[in-house]
């Protein structure tokens, strides 16, 4: 197992930058998923740190190997990856076990020692009973399970996931999701996982590789993006954020700071070293926000919509200060709500996003 | 750069490099030496050919013959194509599958045998028309030596090509866009006027474009039907000229030759023209359209449906055994004179005919496994390729298989007139010539199945076994050959059934000593001896229907729409 550095990589398509001084570190054993919608670069990274494509600035090095720069380029064979393919990409004319044996073959491992490695991928992935089937008789779940033991048995240095749950249904998915966590609680290997799906990521990274257009957002644990978002984009993304324009009236004070929020005044969580400035802004959640109590302080506006969602209902509020903005929280049963009902909303907490990062 | 990055590229380079050698011997040298002898004779620039071959009244009389029975042909093929191809696709007629194959047969038989089924049919000899007392008296020409024999018999033979065009894009014809139409309240003659065939468009004028090229490039239907007939189109012009000077006719037929590539080009060029006026792309895939019920008419549909396959196959292939098992001239058919002698004859007696079928075999077989071992890592790297030159090379070997045979004949001539230089090998006159120019003229049938097969297949599968470490040549051996050969085999049997009775190229570089099948059946016919053509040509159809039945058994592997006559 071994470490991948990214070092400010950037690629080109002809004039079409996708990916942008992308820089990303992980450690040896970590999970890191990258996340993003499609056409943020995601896939173009995946197929960087393959060798499936060339770089056109920066560098990759998988340890204390340099695979990728701008006059180096390791060939996908020689780099001693696994890839966990989005189809599995599992050979049609092998069985099971000759899918399995194909990189120690390639090697040139002797027939025996190769027997004895694939039998134990196999068991390592629960398959044991299936080396003589052919991959067309196999659920999609175990081709799955086949997949992950080719790509292990050659002991990659670093396991590429391309996005395997995209095609599976919602069930087969969430058991697949406890497979892979099992997976690399066991092995310990050095993981990047490819997802364009949020939940999948928080459920199973140790960190969270934010892309957008071709740059890193913000890399960090789930916790920390889901209540720290970098910038407006990540603020958005995760979760549905709400971004509340804010000016800052007070210095950064033990992780807070005051500030003013559509009129009202409010204490936020904000990053060390938060200084009084107008034009900021807020990220907060929808269970942050609630319908104000009495003559307490808010913001005034009117209710747009009320789309029911079964124990609960979202309302979007359309703030008077702001018409452009929706805010939208939860009503959980009775809904008592209705469309055109007027309403002073309040804010209970929210971070504020540092300075620079407003996408 | 590694060791290991070097010897990767050097495999790049090994495969890269074999490709575009391969296509620059068997495509842009031909061409390019037909080109040099019209522009550039005896290596100086001069238009001296073009210009006498122009004032040649010959010429003009030829390319209008060619032109007329071009246009008849495509004409006759395409109502006739389009008509059963819109009722088998948008009706709920029964046993379309065993339809589909019988109407599509006619195509995989060679257009001479075609030629000689249909003359055999409508001759004054004709046995079967003398079986049932109507054949026109003995001596009185048979009415298929005519310009419209022709037309009518290009019609019957390139119908079923514009028939699978036509019917492959009315697959692709997403339901909605019907029912849409008829949601909008359009009747069912509406619907198809004014959605269904401006929709297919591209296909109906691409089949129209394929069928023109094939019509004027044919040459076994109009050597048979129009030389008795004094009818000569320009490919029987060429071959006649080359028969009787030899090659020192060679530039004036290059320049007829060309003459007939720029027509075909004109009639493709027209094509492109007309499908970009509009856009007919279509986007969704669905379902095809819900088919639409005859009613109490379908019965008569079908009935005529199935006379029709007797009249275009049964009643043309029984015309050539019936005259296969006559035992002479004028002889009445009957049980009591029908005999085999005719099939011994050829089989066993006759040295050129034993030859025939030898050189045809031979010539076929190494044609297709030859290609089939080119088309797969030539398909690899056009369809997978990142160098977009490559896929530019991808035009050059469809080139000598849509310019007509004949072009591709007068090229290699030309090629190879002289001996081989540096090799000194004189391959002209041998059968080496003819395997070169089926080479070159056929690879393309194998390269396009091969390539459908490469677009659905999944580049995951190799990119998986790069990662595992495997090499090019290693992937390609071990992952890409398994996959990939289904469709390239079933290339390489189109190629085998359809050298095996080439005329077109053979009767203009065939000598003593190599006759192909076709040249032998053109041979009997020329000479007067239709029953020994006739027999010859009863077992080359057996062996097709054969190897049609053969590819059947393996049909389920390959990738869908390779194997034409497969519903």
């Amino acid at each position: 197992m071994a470490g991948l550095t990214i070092d400010g990589v950037t690629k080109k398509f002809g004039e079409m930058v996708a990916l942008d001084r992308v820089s990303i570190d992980v450690a040896d054993g970590e999970f890191l998923a990258v996340l993003g919608p499609s056409g943020c670069g995601k896939t173009t990274l995946l197929r960087l740190i393959a060798g499936f494509e060339a770089l056109n600035g920066g560098s990759i090095r998988i340890g204390d190997r340099l695979v990728s720069s701008e006059t180096t380029n390791v060939p996908p064979e020689k780099r001693r990856v696994g890839i966990v393919f989005q189809n599995y990409a599992l050979w049609p004319h092998m069985t099971v076990a000759e899918n399995i044996g194909y990189a120690l073959k390639v090697a040139g491992v002797g027939r025996a020692e190769r027997d004895g490695r694939v039998a134990k991928a196999l068991a390592l992935v629960n398959m044991g009973e299936y080396g003589e089937r052919r991959p067309a008789n196999l659920s999609g779940g175990q081709r799955q399970r086949v997949a992950l033991a080719r790509c292990l048995v050659a002991e990659p240095r670093l396991v590429l996931f391309d996005e395997p749950l995209a095609n599976l249904d919602v069930h087969l998915r969430a058991s697949m999701e406890d497979e892979f966590a099992d997976f690399h609680e066991r092995t310990g290997t050095t993981i990047v996982y490819i997802t364009h799906d949020q939940a999948e990521a928080m459920a199973l990274a140790d960190r969270i590789a934010v892309m957008d257009h071709g740059r890193l957002m913000q890399l960090a644990t789930p916790q920390r993006l889901y209540h720290e978002p970098a910038d407006e984009m990540v603020a958005a993304f995760i979760s549905q954020g709400m971004v509340l324009p804010a000016d800052v009236e007070s210095a950064e004070a033990g992780g807070r700071c005051r500030v003013r929020v559509l009129g009202q005044e409010l204490v936020v969580r904000c990053s060390p070293g938060e200084a009084p400035r107008a034009g900021a802004s807020v990220c907060c959640r929808s269970s942050q926000l609630a319908p104000a109590a009495a003559g307490a302080p808010g913001f005034d506006g009117s209710i747009a919509r009320v789309i029911y969602r079964g124990g609960s209902a979202r309302i979007e509020f359309v703030p008077d200060a702001q018409p452009d903005l929706a805010l939208h929280f939860d009503q959980p049963d009775p809904v008592s709500l209705n469309p055109g009902d007027r309403l002073r909303l309040a804010l209970s907490d929210g971070w504020l996003i540092p300075a620079g990062g407003r996408g | 750069m590694s060791t290991a990055g070097r010897s990767r590229q050097g495999q790049d380079l090994v495969l890269t490099g074999g490709i575009v050698a391969i296509i620059v011997v068997f495509s842009l040298l031909p061409m390019a030496r037909l080109l040099q002898e019209i522009v550039l004779p005896r290596g100086s620039f001069s238009l001296d050919v073009v210009a006498s071959g122009l004032v040649s009244r010959t010429t003009w009389i030829a390319t209008w013959h060619t032109l007329a029975v071009g246009i008849g042909g495509t004409l006759f093929a395409l109502v006739a194509g389009v008509a059963v191809a819109l009722l088998v696709s948008l009706t709920d007629v029964r046993g379309r599958q065993a339809f589909v194959l019988c109407y599509v047969t006619p195509l995989m038989i060679a257009p001479q045998v075609t030629a000689l089924a249909w003359l055999q049919v409508a001759g004054p000899s004709s046995p079967l028309l003398n079986a049932l007392g109507m054949a026109p008296p003995i001596g009185t020409r048979n009415p298929l030596y005519s310009p419209e024999g022709i037309v009518f018999l290009l019609g019957i033979q390139y119908a079923p090509l514009v028939f699978l065009i036509v019917r492959a894009g009315l697959r692709k014809l997403p339901r909605e866009l019907v029912e849409a139409a008829q949601a909008g309240g359009a009747g069912r003659f509406t619907v198809l006027r004014t959605v269904i065939l401006p929709l297919m468009t591209p296909s109906i004028v691409g089949a129209a474009a394929l069928t023109f090229v094939s019509c004027v490039g044919n040459f076994g239907i109009p050597a048979f039907l129009g030389i008795p007939a004094n009818y000569l189109v320009l490919p029987t012009l060429i071959y006649q000229r080359l028969a009787g000077g030899g090659p020192a006719v060679l530039s004036e037929v290059a320049f007829l030759s060309v003459l007939i590539g720029i027509i075909a080009m004109v009639g493709i060029v027209l094509q492109d023209r007309l499908s970009n006026r509009r856009d007919f792309r279509i986007t969704s895939t669905s379902l095809p359209a819900a088919p639409y019920p005859l009613g109490r008419w379908r019965w008569v549909v079908e009935v005529a449906m199935w006379l029709l396959i007797v009249f275009i196959l049964v009643l043309p292939l029984l015309g050539l055994v019936l005259t296969s098992l006559v035992p002479g001239y004028g002889v009445v058919l009957s049980s009591a004179t029908a005999t085999l002698e005719n099939f011994r004859f050829v089989l066993f007696d006759h040295v050129a005919a034993r030859r025939g079928f030898l050189n045809s075999l031979t010539l076929s077989a190494v044609c297709a496994v030859f290609a089939v071992f080119v088309a797969i890592p030539l398909g690899y790297v056009i369809a997978w390729g990142t160098r977009r030159w490559v896929k530019a090379l991808n035009l050059s070997v469809e080139l000598p298989y849509a310019l007509p045979g004949v072009v591709l004949a007068i090229a290699s001539l030309l090629l190879f007139l002289k001996p081989i230089p540096l090799l000194n090998v004189q391959i002209y006159n041998t059968v080496w010539i003819i395997l070169y120019a089926y080479l070159a003229r056929f690879l393309v049938l194998a390269v396009r199945p091969t390539i459908t097969g490469y677009h659905q297949m999944d580049r995951a599968l190799e990119e998986a076994a790069q990662v595992a470490g495997a090499g090019l040549f290693t992937r390609l051996r071990t992952i890409v050959f398994p996959l990939i050969a289904p469709a390239a085999m079933a290339g390489g049997l189109l190629i085998f059934m359809t050298a095996l009775c080439e005329l077109t190229v053979s009767a203009l570089l065939w000598s003593s000593g190599s006759e192909t099948i076709g040249v032998v059946i053109f041979s009997f016919e020329q000479g007067g001896d239709s029953k020994y053509a006739a027999a010859v040509s009863a077992i080359m159809v057996a062996v097709t229907f054969l190897l049609m039945l053969f590819a059947g058994l393996f049909a389920r592997k390959l990738p869908d729409g390779v194997l034409p006559w497969r519903d």
